[in-house]
């Protein structure tokens, strides 16, 4: 199976965010950017399926922030192609509807069997960019995707979560795109002398993409840090006091069966 | 002695050559490192065993086994190893090294602590911007080298646990404080500082300890200092012992010897009487490792009315606390596999001692060890402190604001 994968980089929530002086975007200057984790996700559940049934992993991303570690990690996990979108804009990513069509063209001529997307990144929570992919694509799409199985060589059993844990099992054709939320086990861990190996002999195929025109369809009027609205409520007393008011608690907001 | 096979032996001859200690071809199988250990008992492959099946050439059994993830680097073993085989930082790290290689992946919560350093250069996965946190609020004047480059006496690197971590923070302050009280030109990395990398090391993850090395290496050039102090015997051992290997060398001290040389200075300055019984816990780093016994028992002693006793292990024969070679982040694992964890029969040690406080040198200690307390039902009997909080208390240099 020809396997793609779409990976973004995303602001690393371990900094504080801070807004910019247009008081409508994030200040992309004071942030540092990782691997968005569903993507990670992605990537294992693709390497998961060439281990199982064979064929190869071919990892996307958009020239931005440590774009160029994240193709690496992949290429030492067992990526067998990285490639890198320039789009003529490093400093900031290209909002999903934008982004779709790019990834779309470097996708048409590698004639992959499925595109794995991570169903969504933490600076776009409701998940645009993998239905979009589909989109362009014009092939099938489930999101919020947790396992996949090979069924033939033309569809795959894929299992998506709904609220309350229920899960539904769903065939598709191939070729198809799957918003990942969690592979069937934790992205594994690359010993860093691999991912360095990487570095030496893996290299990153560079790839101008035509832009589209940016299509505002929706615009952000104003972003802000939320306003604390409810203060916490520090439980205080003796142990025993602090714990019976825990229970009370539990059983007060129905989390006590 | 050792039946070797060739792969075995390949190995153990790859072993040999990295020059820890004496040649592991030389084991007798005496299982004195078996017996010494104080999680051999729940190893699948203790470390004679392990040495025995890795001459015989079944490497592949060893990688899969739990047990290679339960060495808490103590150095019991290596110590003791009637023919010099080094099998803490020898042995274990190989090993480590060839199951990573070949794909094996360590336990989840020791990945966490490599992505950490891998991405902050702090093995609590904290913002590097946030590294002088631990200052806020400090009464003295903090000199940071990565902004304004100055020769100073002492560079001082921090550490991760001091930096981040709310129990060590008072610890990182109390020690400017003295610093400065006895008059030393000191200077720290501020942002910049990385972590030095040790426990990675210990964890056979060699690229990511190399990947620190270098970064080190880039903050360090040009600076002047005339030696570096650190508090984490961890990143003592690394400074003496892994980074001369990649051509950095810098006289370097753990707290304790620097503080110990400097013991009239200090006793002069001290005001204030601790009225206490103390026990102290040798760490193994620079404990075991180093023979440093003297040195925190002499700063213990000159404190006015402080009564130091001894726990029934103590120096050599310590008790380690745990977390040495990356086992901070593997008490689950160990727990699961090991049944125990070491610093809760160590806390139980020195309560039997009837002291009131447990002495400890290392940062990862004051939290190992007040879990202990509380899983172990003695907290409020068994106080746990810094050698360097006992030190700022008799100096009369404690926190003066509430933080
Ligand atoms: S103590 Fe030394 S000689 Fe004895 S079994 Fe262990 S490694 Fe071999
Ligand atoms: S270093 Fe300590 S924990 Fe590790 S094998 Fe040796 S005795 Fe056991």
């Amino acid at each position: 199976m020809k396997i793609a994968v779409v990976i973004r980089q995303v602001p690393d929530l371990i900094e504080p965010l801070e807004v910019d002086s247009t008081g409508k975007a994030l200040d992309l200057s004071s942030a540092a950017f990782v691997l968005n984790e569903s993507d990670d996700h992605a990537l294992e559940q693709a390497l998961l399926l060439k281990e199982k049934h064979g064929g190869s992993v071919t990892v996307l991303g958009i020239d931005f922030g440590d774009v160029d570690s994240s193709l690496y990690a992949a290429a030492a996990k067992g990526a067998d192609q990285i490639i890198k979108l320039l789009w003529g804009d490093p400093n900031r990513t290209p909002p999903p509807q934008q982004a779709a069509p790019m990834y779309a063209e470097v996708l048409r001529p590698l004639g992959p069997d499925l595109v794995l997307v991570g169903v969504q990144a933490h600076d776009e929570l409701d998940g645009v960019l993998p239905a979009e992919l589909a989109v362009c694509l014009g092939w099938p799409y489930v999101g919020v995707v947790r396992g996949v199985q090979a069924a033939n060589g033309k569809s795959l059993l894929v299992c998506k979560e709904f609220p309350g844990a229920v899960m539904a099992q769903f065939e598709v054709r191939l070729p198809a795109v799957l918003g990942i939320l969690g592979a069937e086990q934790p992205p594994r861990y690359v010993p860093v002398s691999r991912i360095r190996a990487a570095m030496k002999t893996a290299s990153i195929a560079e790839q101008q993409v035509a832009v589209p025109p940016e299509a505002v369809r929706v615009e952000v009027a104003r972003l802000y840090p939320p306003a604390p609205t409810e203060r916490a409520e520090m439980l205080t007393g003796s142990p025993e006091e602090v714990a019976s008011r825990i229970a009370a608690l539990l059983e007060e907001k129905g989390l006590l069966r | 002695m050792l039946q070797k096979t060739s792969s075995g032996l390949d190995f153990l001859e790859q072993l040999a050559a990295t020059g820890e200690g004496d040649s592991p071809l030389g084991c007798m199988q005496c299982g004195l490192c078996s017996a010494s250990c104080p999680l051999g008992h729940a190893m699948e492959y203790p470390p004679r065993r392990l040495l025995l099946r890795a001459a015989a050439g079944q490497l592949d059994r060893l990688l899969k086994s739990p047990t290679l993830w339960m060495c808490v680097g103590c150095y019991l073993c290596s110590f003791r190893c009637p023919r010099g085989i080094e099998l803490t930082d020898g042995l274990w790290p190989a090993l480590r090294d060839r199951a990573m290689q070949a794909g094996i992946q360590p336990p989840t919560e020791l990945q966490e602590t490599f992505q950490n350093l891998l991405k902050y250069g702090n093995v609590l996965g904290k913002s590097p911007r946030q590294r002088l946190q631990w200052a806020d609020g400090l009464d003295v004047p903090v000199l940071d080298l990565s902004k304004q480059p100055q020769p100073v006496e002492v560079l001082w690197i921090v550490g991760d646990y001091p930096s981040y971590y709310p129990r060590n923070q008072p610890v990182a302050r109390a020690f400017a404080r003295i610093l400065t009280a006895l008059g030393v030109r000191w200077g720290v990395l501020g942002t910049k500082e990385c972590a030095l990398g040790e426990c990675d090391r210990m964890f056979g993850e060699e690229g990511l300890f190399e990947m620190l090395v270098e970064k080190n290496r880039q903050l360090l050039q040009g600076l002047q200092f005339k030696m570096i102090v650190v508090l984490d015997p961890h990143e003592f051992r690394a400074i003496e012992h892994y980074y001369p290997r990649y051509g950095m060398r810098y006289p370097v001290e753990h707290y304790v010897t620097f503080l110990a040389n400097r013991l009239p200075e200090l006793t002069a300055r001290m005001v204030r009487s601790v009225e206490a019984t103390v026990t102290y816990h040798d760490n193994c780093c620079v404990g075991r490792r180093y023979q440093c016994f003297d040195p925190p028992r002499a700063l213990l002693g000159a404190i006015p009315g402080l009564k130091l006793v001894e726990m029934e292990r103590n120096r050599e024969d310590s008790l380690c606390c745990g977390g040495g070679g990356g086992g901070m982040w593997l008490d689950a694992h160990i727990v699961a596999h090991g049944g125990y964890r070491l610093s809760d029969e160590r806390i139980k040690m020195a309560a039997r001692t009837g002291a009131q406080i447990l002495a400890v040198s290392c940062p990862f200690e004051l939290s190992r060890f007040e879990d202990a307390a509380k899983v172990t039902g003695l907290e409020g009997k068994v106080q746990v402190r810094d050698i360097v909080e006992l030190l700022a208390e008799a100096m009369d240099l404690v926190e003066k604001e509430s933080v």
